[in-house]
């Protein structure tokens, strides 16, 4: 075993456990914070999650499958979200799911080989009224059309 | 026209101009009240939950028990992710403070000592505006442990922010209370409800971020001025997020009961191309579609939208032109339910899992007729043998979609009536018995 949280992460895990009653409800912010800091979710990682918790580890996985944004392997470093839910759809999502797909070479849940981006077809990010939008990692771009999003995938470096 | 949920004055989402405009002076008001008071007060402005059943929110706080030695709790509901639905983030975004002002006067009608305002884990940037405006209000002690003092009273309550992390069935109301309890986002089975056994089994209530929103104003001003905004069975202003085939689609403030057409052409701005509607879904996408050409009179509040055969839902307007392919839409809602049903309940599981696949082979141009009443029995099936709405949410739009556009479907599918006859060569050839060997 070798995932340790670091201090500062340990002691936003106490703050994140005084808002609950008990221990199990701090676990989706634990989960956060582990994914920030490992990157993704492996069975070590879960296994600490429980012991900083004091809870069982199966408890820990039933969360970590049961929500799409906890991930399981590792994802690039740029996770790319495409919605393509009706509003989105309306105004053109599919052409820009598609050119993304296109460029990157990558299908969703997919990761390139250098690590760079991943991909993910999503589902209504909440930003109906501003489609077609795509979320970088964890950064809204909105009112946007194939050019513009392939601006947005060259300028990250 | 005054804005209530969203006022226009510029920077409200600081605090200094919030209580510059008399912001946290409901608060104040209410504590000279008593709590059967206040949940008398927000009763008779029938204000009505924003969140998609549009129950009345006084209603809903009178259920919780009076005397008990559990703890209470107030859930806020900021999950979000009905499609079409994009309203709580402005609030989030633009009007923090009422947020938490709301939440405080119903945590004391209630008398819950702690609130959570659920907002969906995308959500980040949000997420961190609000609990900057969470955090400001503890520093200017208007809640928590301190309140006590500023308000010289006897109570004091607690608002934490949960992140959710990317569930659509967390915004049911018993799914998002075990998520807020560290499970998995399942439903529970009702009764017993949220007032009788909620978060950890203790009396609880749940409320849209809009809902509360509006209480500070219902306080100000009183249920009188409240009761006569709009439409006098649903009243008050209604966040409209409207998306889609529109020239300037975003989330406006109008008081309930304003006309379809009137929020389409004139509010944002007519369709690009002034082409014609062919399908409007008024509430979000899981609420039944209504026919372009039937939109002339449809009001927008509850009991006018039930009547035109839909729902007011969280009051997302998705538009589609003349030119939309139904057929994909309706795919692409069924895709989205698929993917969120939790699979608890065997008919919401395998009917959205069934419809996507019927759907996707009309889509394939390997449909018949019968796969369109096929898919009306499956959405049937579901409707109410479900553990939560979710089910429901799925049934709608199929069932609607398919009845209201049936001559729209009729031309994705084959004409001719396919009937599947079994194969005869097949049915003819003599299967070898396992047993023949042994009987040589
Ligand atoms: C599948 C499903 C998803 C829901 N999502 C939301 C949501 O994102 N936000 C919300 O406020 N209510 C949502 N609701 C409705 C809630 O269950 C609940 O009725 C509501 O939050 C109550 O608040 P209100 O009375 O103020 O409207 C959802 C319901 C279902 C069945
Ligand atoms: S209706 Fe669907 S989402 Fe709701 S509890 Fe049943 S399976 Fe889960
Ligand atoms: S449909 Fe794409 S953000 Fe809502």
């Amino acid at each position: 075993m070798c995932f340790k949280f670091t201090e500062e992460n340990l002691s936003r895990i106490e703050a994140a456990r005084k808002k609950y009653p008990t221990a199990l409800a701090a676990v989706m912010d634990t989960i956060y914070i582990a994914q920030e800091q490992n990157g993704y979710i492996s069975n070590e990682v879960m296994e600490e999650i429980a012991n900083v918790l004091g809870i069982d580890k199966v408890n820990v996985l039933s969360v970590v499958t049961f929500y799409t944004m906890y991930h399981t392997k590792p994802m690039g470093k740029y996770h790319v979200q495409v919605c393509t839910n009706v509003s989105c759809m309306l105004c053109g999502a599919y052409e820009i799911f598609d050119g993304v797909k296109e460029k990157l070479g990558l299908d969703h849940m997919q990761v390139s080989p250098d690590s760079k981006f991943s991909l993910e077809e999503v589902e209504c990010m909440g930003a109906c009224g501003y489609a077609p939008m795509i979320a970088v990692n964890e950064d809204y771009f909105e009112n946007l059309n194939k050019e513009k999003v392939f601006e947005i995938l060259d300028s990250l470096k | 026209m005054e804005k209530i949920v969203l006022p226009e004055i510029p920077d409200f989402n600081q605090i200094e101009i919030y209580l510059a405009n008399g912001g946290f002076e409901s608060v104040k008001k209410v504590f000279t009240k008593t709590p059967d008071e206040i949940i008398d007060e927000v009763k008779k402005s029938g204000l009505r939950g924003r969140g998609g059943a549009a129950f009345s929110a006084g209603l809903k706080w009178s259920f919780m028990p009076k005397t008990t030695d559990k703890p209470k709790y107030l859930c806020i509901n900021g999950d979000e992710s009905e499609p079409g639905s994009f309203k709580d983030r402005q609030i989030f975004e633009d009007n923090p403070f009422q947020l938490i002002e709301g939440a405080i006067i119903t945590c004391y009608a209630i008398g819950a000592k702690v609130a959570y305002l659920y907002i969906r884990g995308e959500y980040h940037k949000w997420i961190k505006l609000m609990q900057k405006a969470v955090d400001e209000a503890y520093a200017r002690e208007f809640i928590g442990e301190k309140m006590k003092e500023t308000y010289g009273i006897d109570f004091s309550c607690d608002l934490f922010i949960h992140k959710g992390a990317g569930a659509y069935i967390c915004g049911e109301e018993s799914s998002l209370m075990n998520s807020i309890e560290g499970l998995r986002g399942y439903p529970r089975v009702k009764p017993p409800f949220p007032a009788q056994r909620g978060l950890w089994g203790c009396p609880t209530t749940i409320n849209n971020v809009e809902t509360i929103t509006n209480i500070p104003a219902i306080i100000k001003n009183g249920w009188e001025w409240f009761s006569k905004i709009g439409a006098p069975k649903h009243p008050g202003t209604i966040l409209f997020g409207i998306s889609g085939h529109v020239n300037k689609p975003g989330v406006y403030e109008f008081p309930s009961g304003m006309l379809l057409t009137d929020l389409i052409y004139n509010v944002a701005g007519g369709v690009p191309g002034n082409k014609k509607i062919k399908c409007v879904i008024p509430g979000g996408s899981s609420m039944p579609p209504l026919r372009g050409d039937q939109l002339e009179g449809v009001r927008m509040d509850a009991e006018s939208l039930k009547e035109a055969g839909s729902a007011i839902g969280t009051g997302g307007v998705m538009v589609m032109d003349e030119d939309t392919n139904l057929l994909k839409v309706l795919l692409r809602i069924s895709h989205f339910y698929h993917h969120e049903s939790c699979g608890q309940c065997t008919p919401c599981r395998e009917g959205t899992g069934w419809m996507e696949k019927t759907l996707h082979r009309i889509d394939e141009g390997h449909g018949t007729s019968q796969d369109l009443d096929l898919l009306i029995s499956v959405a049937n099936n579901i409707e109410g043998n479900t553990i939560c709405a979710l089910g429901d949410a799925a049934a709608w739009p199929v069932k609607f979609m398919i009845t209201r556009f049936r001559d729209e479907f009729e031309k994705y599918v084959k004409k001719d009536i396919f009937i599947p006859v079994p194969n005869k060569v097949h049915s003819m050839r003599e299967t070898a018995s396992p047993l023949a060997d042994l009987h040589k």
